[in-house]
């Protein structure tokens, strides 16, 4: 229907993205009169998001046709944006940007690495940068998944943890049953979105080949290979994430930081 | 005390040294200094807020002090590694707080930190020590609230501990239930030859068992005597 208001591509993207955006903004105005105020959050949400991807694009185009060692530090950015955005899931846990930074880097920069070297990846910047920031989106995604599980079991388990580190326990040892299960619930998105790939979703990239012209077979492999790759990136990141936050919530001295509240009693 | 650092007075096994801790601007424990001698109970009496259980924290290192020191057998418990602390001050909390598994495992876990394993007769004495001869392969899930907190006492038995740090033992626990921990308590600190500091609101519980008495506000100690003498002042 806009295709008949909006003949060039600049007003057809723009009157799209105003339609769209207009979808959120009905939720957050439902999610009002149930007494949820999403309004403020959903706006400031959507203006970032639109002006990060436009900026983000505009740039890209100019990355694309540079030279190939700019892929690196692209990359590279992308891992200690994806760092920081990470943090916000454990935002009191010391030491969460370092951890999620070296986790996402380990997880997601040695898949790319490997990949790139055995050429799974190919190493034109139009895929590497493509396919690159797909697993470290994904790998920033499980590694917030993870911290966020850790911290609520961590927080829910204190007197457990302190029972154990006064029986004599090593710090690692008395949170060990938190990190496990914080690794385990990570995974749970990738292990589905592997489990139904293709019955209940056709995952972008599949549906982009297609679109563009590839042959169906192809397409279908290459979402299969993105998505193993996918999961491979998430879980080294998640089993380094989790190894690594153990070390942190304790001080020194072995004590317990993260608590829920003082013992004044 | 001597340069070194030693406190030279052989009984003593532990003592606070302007031990304060202060959190924000909330002082939980403001500049207690007290000795504890071998093989005696100590309450630590007050109302809710004035510093029992933090003060009690500080003893095994779960929390740092601000300012202040411990000495363990007149040695600065900084110089110490903590496990070994933890292993030789010990705790047993208001709730439990057992491990998912059997009694037997709760029992063994102390030692097996350090690479111990503990032999099945010794769980069965500590098991009977406390009252619960044949619970060893009892899943914890599956015990009273009375039957846990005991099985807590044997675990914390398990590490040999020299001092024992009782914190509000009984207090989750009904009447009945709180009399025979009671008992045990007095048992066990014979049997083991153990010091107890024991945070308690109860002040007949404290005039049962104690020793002497420390009575805490606001984080400072505001008298401590001999139990009869701080009870009936």
């Amino acid at each position: 229907m806009l295709n008949a208001f909006f003949k060039g591509p600049l007003q057809l993207g723009l009157a799209q993205a105003a339609v769209a955006a207009m979808g959120a903004l009905m939720v957050a105005l439902l999610a009002r009169r149930r007494g949820i105020h999403l309004e403020t959050d959903t706006m400031v949400a959507l203006l970032r998001g639109a002006v990060q991807i436009v900026a983000v694009g505009s740039i890209l185009v100019i990355l694309l046709r540079g030279p190939r060692w700019t892929s690196g530090l692209l990359l590279a950015a992308m891992i200690l944006a994806a760092g920081a955005t990470s943090r916000k899931r454990a935002r009191d846990v010391p030491g969460a940007f370092k951890v999620s930074t070296y986790a996402i880097a380990c997880g997601a920069g040695s898949v790319i690495a490997i990949m790139t070297w055995l050429g799974v990846i190919d190493t034109a910047i139009t895929t590497l940068i493509p396919v690159g920031s797909m697993l470290i989106a994904n790998a920033m995604n499980t590694n917030g998944l993870a911290l966020n599980r850790f911290r609520a079991d961590v927080l829910a388990h204190t007197g457990e943890i302190e029972a154990a580190l006064a029986l004599g326990a090593a710090p690692r040892q008395s949170v060990a049953p938190y990190s496990q299960s914080s690794f385990e619930a990570s995974l749970i998105p990738a292990i589905d979105s592997l489990r139904s790939l293709g019955i209940v979703w056709i995952p972008g990239l599949m549906a982009g080949m297609l679109l563009s012209g590839a042959r169906p077979f192809y397409a279908a492999i290459y979402q299969f290979v993105v998505l193993a790759m996918m999961f491979a990136a998430s879980g080294l990141t998640s089993l380094v994430s989790t190894i690594l936050i153990r070390s942190y919530v304790f001080t020194p001295a072995e004590q317990l930081i993260i608590r829920p509240g003082l013992a004044i009693g | 005390m001597t340069s070194s650092g030693q406190i030279s007075q052989s009984d003593i096994i532990l003592a606070t040294e302007h031990l304060s801790r202060v959190v924000g601007a909330v002082t939980l424990v403001n500049d207690i200094s007290v000795e504890l001698h071998k093989k005696e109970l100590v309450a630590v009496v007050g109302p809710s807020g004035s510093g029992k259980s933090s003060f009690l924290r500080l003893l095994n290192r779960l929390d740092e002090p601000t300012s202040g020191t411990v000495y363990f057998e007149g040695v600065d418990y900084r110089q110490i590694p903590p496990r070994e602390l933890r292993r030789r001050v010990g705790i047993v909390t208001q709730r439990p707080f057992l491990f998912p598994g059997s009694v037997a495992e709760n029992i063994a876990f102390g030692p097996r930190q350090r690479g111990k394993d503990l032999p099945v007769e010794e769980i069965g004495r500590l098991l009977l020590q406390v009252g619960l001869p044949g619970f060893s392969d009892r899943n914890v899930a599956n015990l009273s609230g009375g039957e846990a907190q005991r099985v807590s006492l044997a675990r914390a038995l398990a590490n040999s501990p020299a001092v024992l740090l009782l914190d509000e033992p009984t207090s989750a626990l009904d009447q009945e239930a709180k009399l025979e921990i009671e008992l045990l308590i007095e048992k066990v600190m014979r049997q083991s030859q153990l010091t107890c500091v024991l945070v308690t609101h109860d002040v007949e519980q404290a005039a049962r068992l104690a020793d002497r008495v420390m009575i805490l506000e606001a984080g400072r100690i505001v008298r401590v005597g001999r139990a009869e003498e701080v009870l009936h002042a």
